[in-house]
């Protein structure tokens, strides 16, 4: 079970109604070393292009955990089965986004009954067949949504990130 | 698509920023902040010593973090004329919000003036005056010699009750200590204005009238009772979307039971439980739902009532309550009186008799059945709300209630009653001045008060938008107000009021704009003539603005120092963090250029004995204000200024102040705890208040003829009329439009799918909304957003108000047809439920 899987696990046990939230970072501690990097300063970040599934790996309306752009960034692919704005893939219906509450920085649980991020937080909900826009909540932007390309092969590739993630200051660290 | 800023990295604060206090500036519960500010050419890194956190930034931070900053904190503003980086972000050690940050407050960076960044270029940045037949700009000098002339001379001329006011009286943006003294020393000092009205209500009067004159008052717990209190009972208010941070910081807590080591330690002589709540509100709110995931169903009571009968609801509470025995017979013995009023209730000013508690008991009996039967709700319910109110705990302990309300209360049905028959509850439990206790509006804005003597306006007040309609006054002065979005019988006043207003500017366009002596004359003939000169004081372009022949820019929060208190009292000061837009000043200063320019034109005229009212006003800042206003004359003021404010922080203290000890303000963290009442023989008093049905006149008639309860209020992003909001991407991607919920069989009825446009259409007027399907709303029962630009939901509310002029808005019926389909700004909307559940 990848990193990311566990977050939403510790989400899911820590937030069963009732239950007070403790220590998100509990789950994810590891950070990947930094690499010396001597090169000019760019006006934006540079997205790393990562493969992070086959389509064959997505079941529709099953969440599959990603992270991007690394590590520490948990994230979701989506088959949403109908074409969305801004979906991928041949049928224009694969998104991804990131499940860190951009309000406070709590996992986001997905419900498939109505394909919505759910945070048990403070209650914010964020629509992944609206890209990602708060349905209702505390957060003062809408669910950072990937950039996907997908290749012939059915490999999926995010390579940016349309919102600031919570908790660093810059997308890429 | 949604809305997406596509901005990937922010500017670290570096270790050496400027560091100043701030209190959010919308909502009563003015969570604290910090705005840290730098040289724009400077940033800090990542490394510990580079930022402000003192932490490494290079790495992923978890939740909760203070170590983060979403892009809506972030601008760049003019301090003393240069361009600074600024981050307003939430203060983790103020005790009222513990570094939460709401949709409202954690925008106020990007809600800010930025050249830089193009943000909130609506803004007022210099003086307009009517001019070649528009809005034009001009200097403070000319713009206030016209508006003193005209307001001079018709003063003179006419009376002051010629001259009409609609001002702020409340805290935060748009209003604090300084600028209601601003304001009141010129209209209730230099001159005795009685007609008069707030920024949200057609008169000048207290919204809680009922629960002062028991001796009351309205803001009487701390938010730490919502932690500690067994049952939590709320009427007509949804804390999560319009109380946030004191919902989420101290209501959730209780109902989760993580409350329960404060209130074994606090309270150590009783048995505990986590908190239970009972909710009163015709709608299902997003309150509810979250009430339900974090203290589980059993422990939630909506009782959904039918709009308008809380009174019958209360009356029935306060009948079993005492039946039952469960009063607390020796705080009513002790803090009450035990004499009976007199009268029956007809006088207009006192709508219902004070009185004892044994003749409130006879007066107001109704059973649950009968409660049961005006209230749609089923007697057990009822019964059930009785028993988690008061009935004594395991041991015998008094059951800790804390009782809290507002608009739903507030602008409903007999305003006065049922706001009495809630503290007759509370009394009757001894749920005052009590730790877990208190009886208390929940609030809007924070509160910022302070004012010379109102008496002369009266009560009942006068009803100054119905006067203004009936042709009456000859200047309005508006302080930031909008009657045009947020006063109810809207299309009427929006009607009238440019006819009137239209008048004196084509007299003016008639005359050239440099004779002063024959522009004057043109106004005031015009005025003889049906007309109204309206001067407009805001931070923004504001739609009833459009109708003033001369617009004052005004500084906002954050922009000048700026005092006010929360929803407990607690006071602080939002120190200046950046500069005004242009030439915009203070209220409080405004007010004061308007007294001096005022006072030499009654000398010029010859006024010598009304120009001498006008002394005093030779104040330079806010804090000449403020220490002629606060500071010299509220309840404890002596004790506070702002360099004591500014070391208090954003936890400040609770009003009043009581002394100063050690470097810090002394407060009081709940009134009433002594047993004493704000009467004059201190005994609170109960009411006399039986139920009488719709008491609004008109309001029976519009529910028996129109299909459709068209209940409003606010919605979580939103901060009031959206003054800010119209300019914010965020907001506005959301809501283009009103929306207003429906239930799927209602839209199937009307004939309209979500994102459709309709019509809300009765005998007051119509206005237009955006269908959002609700299969939680009950069928018949909408509820539409409340004061938005694009859709006034005012519009179609009815004149009807109670006997002290408390508009009734919530009560309010109408039909519903499809204007048109969903237009393009609809189609990425979201229509999903608003509601959380545990997954
Ligand atoms: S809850 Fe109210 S005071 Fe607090 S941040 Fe939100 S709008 Fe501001
Ligand atoms: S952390 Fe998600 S709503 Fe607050």
């Amino acid at each position: 079970m990848s990193h990311c899987d566990r977050l939403v696990d510790v989400g899911r046990r820590q937030f069963l109604r009732g239950g007070a939230f403790t220590a998100a970072g509990a789950a994810a501690a590891v950070t990947l070393p930094q690499e010396a990097k001597a090169q000019v300063a760019m006006a934006r970040v540079e997205y790393p292009a990562n493969h992070l599934a086959n389509i064959a790996d997505l079941t529709e309306n099953e969440p599959f955990d990603v992270a991007y752009p690394d590590e520490d960034a948990p994230g979701v692919l989506l088959k949403l089965g109908t074409r969305v704005e801004g979906g991928a893939g041949p049928d224009g219906d694969i998104v991804g986004f990131s499940t860190v509450c951009p309000h406070k920085g709590f996992p986001l649980m997905y419900s498939a009954e109505d394909r919505t991020l759910n945070c048990p937080g403070h209650y914010s909900r964020f629509d992944c067949e609206a890209g990602g826009q708060q349905v209702w909540g505390q957060a003062t932007q809408n669910l950072p949504q990937y950039t996907l390309r997908v290749d012939d092969k059915g490999d999926i590739y995010a390579e940016g990130l349309d919102e600031l993630l919570y908790g660093r200051l810059s997308n890429v660290l | 698509m949604a809305y997406k800023r596509q901005i990937d990295r922010l500017p670290i604060i570096p270790a050496d920023a400027t560091k100043h206090n701030v209190v959010c500036h919308y909502c009563i519960v003015g969570c604290g902040y910090h705005a840290y500010s730098w040289p724009v050419n400077k940033q800090g890194g990542t490394e510990p010593s580079a930022n402000v956190f003192g932490i490494d930034l290079s790495e992923q931070q978890y939740a909760e973090t203070d170590a983060w900053y979403s892009p809506s904190m972030y601008n760049i503003v003019k301090q003393d004329g240069k361009d600074v980086h600024i981050v307003i972000k939430p203060d983790h050690e103020c005790v009222v919000n513990s570094g939460l940050g709401s949709v409202r407050g954690a925008r106020m960076a990007e809600m800010s003036y930025s050249q830089a960044r193009s943000t909130q270029q609506q803004r007022l940045t210099d003086p307009l005056v009517w001019r070649y037949g528009q809005m034009q700009p001009t200097s403070w000098d000319d713009a206030l010699d016209l508006v003193a002339r005209v307001t001079a001379r018709v003063v003179a001329e006419k009376g002051e009750d010629a001259l009409f006011v609609s001002a702020f009286d409340h805290g935060g943006a748009g209003g604090g200590y300084e600028n209601t003294w601003g304001t009141g020393k010129l209209y209730f000092g230099a001159m005795k204005v009685k007609n008069i009205r707030i920024h949200n209500r057609p008169a000048y009067n207290s919204e809680v009238h009922a629960t002062r004159d028991m001796g009351v008052g309205e803001l009487n717990n701390c938010y730490e009772d919502a932690e500690l209190a067994d049952t939590i009972m709320v009427v007509g208010a949804n804390p999560l979307e319009t109380q946030t941070n004191y919902f989420l910081n101290h209501w959730v807590p209780n109902l989760r039971g993580s409350s329960l080591g404060k209130k074994q330690e606090q309270l150590a002589e009783e048995p505990h439980d986590r908190g239970r709540i009972v909710i009163v509100d015709p709608r299902r709110t997003v309150t509810v739902a979250a009430c339900e995931a974090e203290a589980g169903k059993e422990n939630v009571l909506h009782l959904q009532i039918k709009s308008g009968t809380d009174l019958a609801l209360f009356n029935a509470l306060f009948t079993e309550i005492a039946e039952k025995g469960w009063v607390d017979q020796a705080f009513i013995d002790a803090s009450t009186t035990s004499e009976a009023g007199e009268g029956d209730g007809s006088d207009p000013a006192h709508p219902a008799v004070l009185t004892s508690f044994a003749a409130a008991r006879e007066g107001n009996r109704m059973s649950i059945e009968e409660a049961a039967e005006i209230t749609g709700l089923s007697p057990d319910d009822i019964r059930k709300a009785a028993s988690w109110i008061a009935e004594p705990k395991e041991g015998g302990a008094r059951r800790r209630a804390m009782l809290a309300y507002e608009k739903g209360l507030i602008w409903g049905n007999d305003n006065y009653r049922t706001n009495g028959a809630l503290v007759n509850i509370a009394l009757a439990t001894g749920n005052v001045g009590r730790p877990g206790g208190g009886v208390v509006r929940l609030g809007g804005h924070q509160e910022g008060y302070a004012r010379p003597g109102d008496a002369h306006v009266g009560r009942p007040a006068a009803y100054v938008d119905k006067l203004l309609i009936e042709g009456q006054g000859g200047v309005h002065h508006i302080w930031g107000c909008d009657h045009y979005k947020t006063t109810l019988n809207a299309a009427e006043f929006k009607r009238v009021y440019k006819q009137r207003t239209d008048k004196v500017k084509d007299a003016m366009n008639a005359v050239p704009y440099g004779d002063r002596a024959a522009m004057v004359d043109a106004i005031v003939a015009a005025i003889d003539d049906g007309g109204l000169f309206a001067v407009d004081v805001d931070i923004v372009p504001t739609k009833i603005g459009e109708a003033c022949h001369v617009v004052l820019p005004a500084a906002t929060s954050g922009e000048m120092n700026l005092t006010s208190m929360n929803g407990e009292r607690r006071m602080r000061l939002t120190e200046r963090y950046m500069d005004p837009p242009g030439r915009a000043m203070p209220d409080c200063l405004i007010a004061a250029r308007i007294a001096n320019h005022m006072q030499r034109f009654l000398d010029e005229m010859g006024h010598a004995d009304m120009s001498a009212q006008f002394d005093g006003f030779d104040w330079q800042t806010e804090e000449d204000a403020f220490m002629d206003g606060y500071h010299a004359t509220a309840h404890g003021g002596e004790h506070v200024t702002y360099e004591r404010l500014r070391a208090m922080g954003t936890n400040g203290f609770q009003e009043p102040a009581t002394g100063f000890e050690d470097g810090k303000i002394v407060g009081t963290q709940r009134l009433y705890t002594d047993g004493k009442f704000g009467t004059e023989d201190g005994k609170a008093r109960f009411m006399h208040a039986a139920w009488r049905g719709l008491q609004a006149p008109g309001k029976q008639e519009q529910r028996e003829n129109y299909e459709f309860l068209i209940n409003n209020g606010r919605a979580n992003q939103v901060w009031q009329s959206a003054y800010l909001d119209v300019e914010n991407d965020f907001v506005m991607d959301r809501w283009p439009f009103p929306f207003i919920e429906m239930h799927p069989d209602d839209m199937a009825k009307v004939g309209v799918k979500e994102g459709d446009l309709v019509e809300v259409h009765n005998d007051a007027g119509s206005t237009q909304a955006m269908v959002y399907p609700t299969p939680s709303a009950r069928p018949g029962e909408t509820f539409m957003l409340f004061g938005y630009p694009t859709g006034v939901q005012g519009n179609v509310v009815s004149a009807g108000t109670n006997e002290l002029i408390i508009p009734n808005y919530k009560q309010t019926w109408g039909n519903i047809r499809k204007i048109a389909d969903a237009p393009a700004s609809v189609a990425h909307l979201s229509f999903k439920s608003k509601e959380y559940s545990a997954i």
